[in-house]
């Protein structure tokens, strides 16, 4: 096992993080492993940590009534996943399935909000992370829902 | 500019709608080749003429066209089999520069059916004809269903690195889901060195440009290919008039620094 401190500055979610908060951090994390189909969360089930995904890939899910499990995206090696942890209820919103082998850097939520709200400089830097995560997944929900790839009349052939 | 005619030697349906046309010429017609990113304009006798960029490689006899049937002329090009004779006008068309990506990386981003002007850079890196560092290639279609040249996409995959991914699909799909901007946001790119070709759908283009930007990518080594009403193909017409370009005859291949100034108003 690597040290995680260096686990997570290798990270680009950690990316030129002070080594105090790395070190804080990194007090609260454990590396992890799960097995192909293996569920890393579940809907409405306690969101007391959040992943790094160092290898393998992690399918985020809904169940559908009657029609089983859709898949809304997969994340991958680099991915960071899960902020339910940060506000109430700490459920999780969707289920996180392991598609293949993989292996993930586990963070601890519940004891990372108790050291943000006691160092507030390094809630800031975890916060400003996180917001850039959230835009970059909404402005990918906001591509999704455009369906681009969807046929149009082409502009080569308006009149044709 | 008359054109000449061609015959269909082959013709692949690609997935319902989209197909690929292999033409040779008639005994009397000049052998035509295309460079990447150029491309001719087809006739089918009675319906028009579109502009259809070349998806094959200069290597092989006959030129090669993937096409989407979504207006008449392509509908009309659509009915068309093995054996039956189009005209063909071409070529058109500065194309991609290739001639500037020595020693670079080059990121192939290719969206939909804009997949289709970008394999033939995908074939001149196979056949070792491009003096390049390195080649990958980010596909995003919108579902499994509609991934183009599929079986070929895996076979490019063992030999340079090919990230593709769908905006839907079901638990049975075993690649990536998401759109084309996640695996680009978390690859890792050399800024300084990094030249990118992008072609497909112009809202697709637009995020990638932007993510690229920020990941200190220069506008000047972002090239985009563009499409719009084009007719004549001469640059005479006027139809195809973009800002102070005409994509037949400047394009359809801008360098995005270049372009930059209309790229975003809505009435070009």
């Amino acid at each position: 096992m690597e040290d995680i401190e260096e686990l997570l500055r290798q990270h680009t979610f950690f990316r030129d993080i002070a080594d105090a908060h790395l070190r804080t951090i990194g007090g609260c994390g454990v590396e992890v492993q799960y097995r192909p189909g293996e569920y890393i969360a579940r809907e409405n089930m306690p969101a007391d940590y959040f992943f790094l995904i160092r290898r393998g890939c992690v399918a985020v899910e809904i169940q559908l009534p009657n029609s089983g499990p859709l898949c809304l995206q997969t994340l991958h090696e680099g991915d960071i996943f899960g902020w339910s942890w940060l506000f109430p209820p700490y459920q999780w919103t969707f289920d996180a399935r392991a598609v293949d082998s993989v292996q993930a850097i586990q963070l601890d939520g519940r004891c990372l909000r108790g050291k943000c709200e006691a160092e507030p400089e390094l809630g800031y830097e975890l916060m400003k992370r996180f917001a850039r995560i959230m835009t970059e997944r909404l402005q990918a929900t906001r591509l999704q829902l455009l369906d681009i790839y969807g046929e149009r009349p082409g502009p080569a052939e308006g009149s044709s | 500019m008359i054109p000449a005619v061609y015959r269909i030697e082959r013709r692949i349906e690609e997935m319902p709608g989209t197909f690929t046309l292999s033409l040779l010429p008639g005994a009397r017609e000049e052998v035509v080749s295309l460079r990447p990113g150029q491309f001719n304009m087809l006739y089918a006798f009675g319906a028009g003429e579109v502009p259809i960029s070349s998806s094959g490689t200069a290597d092989t006899p006959g030129l090669v066209h993937t096409i989407r049937a979504q207006g008449a002329v392509t509908r009309a090009l659509e009915r068309l089999r093995e054996g039956d004779t189009l005209g063909l006008r071409g070529p058109f068309g500065n194309g991609w520069p290739v001639a500037r990506l020595a020693g670079r990386e080059l990121l192939v981003i290719a969206g939909g059916l804009g997949l289709a002007p970008l394999r033939p850079i995908i074939y001149a890196q196979l056949q070792g004809s491009m003096n390049v560092h390195s080649v990958r290639l980010f596909y995003g279609a919108r579902r499994p269903a509609e991934v183009l040249y599929r079986s070929e996409l895996e076979q490019w995959g063992r030999a340079l690195e090919v990230v593709a991914t769908v905006d839907h699909a079901d638990v049975n799909w075993p690649g990536r889901v998401g759109v084309i901007t996640a695996p680009l946001s978390t690859a890792q790119l050399d800024p300084q060195h990094t030249v990118a070709f992008i072609c497909g759908p112009e809202i697709m283009m637009r995020f990638c440009v932007q993510l690229l930007m920020g990941k200190g990518i220069s506008p000047a080594n972002i090239y985009l290919s563009m499409e719009r009403n084009m007719k004549c193909a001469t640059g005479h017409c006027g139809h195809c008039q973009w800002g102070p370009n005409f994509i037949c005859r400047d394009g359809p291949v801008f360098r995005y620094s270049d372009i930059r100034g209309w790229w975003q108003i809505p009435a070009l």
